[in-house]
């Protein structure tokens, strides 16, 4: 440690020690990202906002102003895309978060034995890719021939329309986004929960405290930091929902499960309509916007 | 003594609850390695087949015979191994530069590149889908690899974990006569090796399963990546599933296997990024 000794006692030297390369070099370290970035994300950003003023019919481009966008208002498609969108965030959501919590809490508990095997466990669905999961429940959930409806069969439960009637298409999707993140934002809070002091859980065990009120009023506001990432993290996956629907039930039965992002996809790359599909994507930015300074407000307020 | 000893009864109870809940967990990934070794008529039996059967070889011909499989693989493979590269090079200098120099514009330009983590991606899909045509790039690899090199949440996470780096380390080097360069990398990279892993990892996963992206710029089956052979074996007609759920299986075993091989690094890397104030 001799040599970092008057270095450390030296008044800053570093600003003037940086050498040849001088005060370049920290642009130098950010400038690949910088430029990457600039050219694969703000610059078509920019295209896109340029491209939803446009129609584009037979591969000319006519500028038509808001015209893309008076579009949306009227669009039938696009309010069912975005009821469908808004149904899986006010109720799969909440539903996946709440099961996340108590698995964080389980997981954390001194009661548990063998919690490295567990922790692994539930983490292991989100290394698995959206297709190959997609594919998988889609099999098992097959109404005729898969494993799900067979053991139902077993116990007497007549078969269910997993995939072909809109409800069920509906739940399939959310069992299916549930399975593949709960682990994932366990992780997460489980994280957090560790970093609760244990003196807070003594102090209110002290004052009499039990388990349920413990919890509501030590380990829920410990945790509203990395409730407040899984809440926004969630809220911006869930808007740009594509790969499960696309895999899982192509949009179907009859729209059911029709997302924004598979509503743009359609108008972007089945449709080539690149001026309305980039409304939409507009359209979807500015909900995620939206959405985002809501929940800041009101899970971020005290923290 | 500990809570367990204190309370056996709720300590088995939560054992055996969460056992349950895992088993259930893992229902997909367990019938996904046995519908893999059936063929597509047992797959759909009643009963449904619950242990592992003899198609497996049969499977994966078929899937070499209708999508050229082992090329698809080595499209995967080689499109992830190089971009975890790259991009690992960009994200890990754009985390150093951020996390340890203070310089004009250090802010801004950090809140521009986290824009990225909360516009959605695919507010660009068109105008990429533009630029690669105009290019010529479609149908390339670099057309896949290339728009997400500056991954914001990779930049984020390096940035988190370089901010652990004493200054006095840094500064010492430099005393030393150590130049910029050189400083990062004997001195500031060396003990990031954790991280790095993470990183890689996290890289790795992201573009071993993406799949909007692929699917919109590789349109020739020989460029495929195995989410978009798979997607696109999905959509024919007379679909073979034992087929499909062997390239399925081959998708996600490896990664299941490297993950947990690497998983202490990854979920602690990942939480260091996710949880740090």
């Amino acid at each position: 440690m001799t040599p970092s000794a008057p270095a450390a006692a030296a008044p800053r030297p570093a600003a003037r020690r940086r050498g040849r390369w001088g005060t370049a070099a920290p642009y130098l370290f950010v400038l690949p990202a910088v430029l990457l970035f600039a050219a694969f994300k703000l610059y078509p950003i920019g295209w896109s906002f340029l491209l939803s003023l446009h129609r584009t019919v037979g591969g000319t481009e006519t500028f038509v102003g808001a015209d893309n966008y008076a579009r949306l208002a009227d669009d039938p498609l696009f309010w069912t895309a975005l009821r469908n969108t808004g149904v899986i965030l006010v109720v799969q959501v909440p539903l996946m978060l709440a099961l996340a919590t108590g698995l964080a809490v389980a997981l954390d508990s001194t009661l548990l034995r063998g919690r490295p095997v567990f922790r692994l466990g539930f983490f292991l669905p989100m290394v698995t890719g959206l297709v190959a999961y997609g594919i998988v429940f889609s099999v098992l959930l097959n109404e005729e021939y898969g494993l799900v409806n067979w053991l139902f069969g077993l116990v007497g439960i007549d078969p269910v329309p997993w995939l072909t009637e809109g409800l069920w298409a509906r739940i399939s999707l959310g069992l299916a986004l549930t399975w593949h993140y709960t682990g994932y934002n366990a992780v997460i809070l489980l994280a957090r929960l560790q970093t609760i002091p244990a003196e807070l859980y003594d102090a209110a065990a002290v004052d009499g405290a039990g388990a349920l009120n413990a919890f509501r009023h030590v380990t829920l506001p410990g945790l509203r930091p990395a409730l407040l990432l899984t809440t926004v993290l969630s809220t911006i996956g869930t808007l740009q929902l594509f790969d499960e629907p696309y895999v899982l039930t192509g949009g179907g039965p009859d729209n059911a499960t029709l997302t924004i992002g598979v509503y743009l996809y359609q108008n972007a790359f089945k449709y080539f309509d690149f001026g309305y599909a980039s409304a939409v994507a507009y359209a979807l930015t500015v909900l995620v916007g939206v959405l985002g300074l809501i929940q800041f407000r009101l899970l971020g307020e005290k923290s | 003594m500990t809570a367990r000893s204190r309370h056996p009864g709720r300590s088995i109870l939560l054992t055996s609850g969460l056992a349950i809940a895992l088993a259930a967990v893992a229902v997909p990934f367990y019938w996904l390695a046995v519908g893999a070794t059936h063929s597509s008529q047992e797959i759909f039996d009643s009963p449904p087949p619950l242990l592992p059967g003899g198609h497996l070889g049969e499977n994966l011909a078929t899937l070499q015979e209708t999508a050229d499989f082992g090329r698809v693989v080595l499209n995967s493979l080689g499109i992830s191994v190089v971009y975890t590269l790259l991009a690992g090079v960009v994200c890990t200098f754009a985390g150093y530069g951020f996390a340890t120099y203070r310089f004009r514009g250090r802010e801004a330009l950090f809140g521009l590149l986290m824009l990225g983590l909360v516009v959605p991606a695919q507010i660009t899909l068109v105008p990429l889908f533009k630029m690669m045509a105009e290019l010529h790039w479609l149908n390339t690899y670099q057309a896949v690899i290339a728009p997400n090199l500056a991954l914001p949440f990779g930049i984020f996470l390096m940035r988190q974990s370089m901010a652990a780096l004493p200054k006095e380390l840094l500064d010492s080097g430099r005393m030393d006569g150590c130049g910029e360069f050189r400083l990062f990398w004997r001195v500031a990279l060396p003990p990031m090796r954790p991280a790095l892993a993470a990183l890689a990892l996290f890289l790795f996963l992201y573009q071993w399963n993406d799949f909007i992206w692929p699917l919109i710029v590789l349109r020739d089956d020989s460029t495929f990546t195995i989410p978009v052979a798979l997607a696109s074996l999905q959509g024919l007609d007379e679909t073979d599933y034992g087929a499909i759920l062997a390239g399925t299986a081959i998708a996600a075993v490896p990664m299941a296997i490297v993950f947990l091989a690497l998983q202490r690094h990854f979920v602690s890397g990942l939480l260091a990024g996710a949880v740090k104030e």
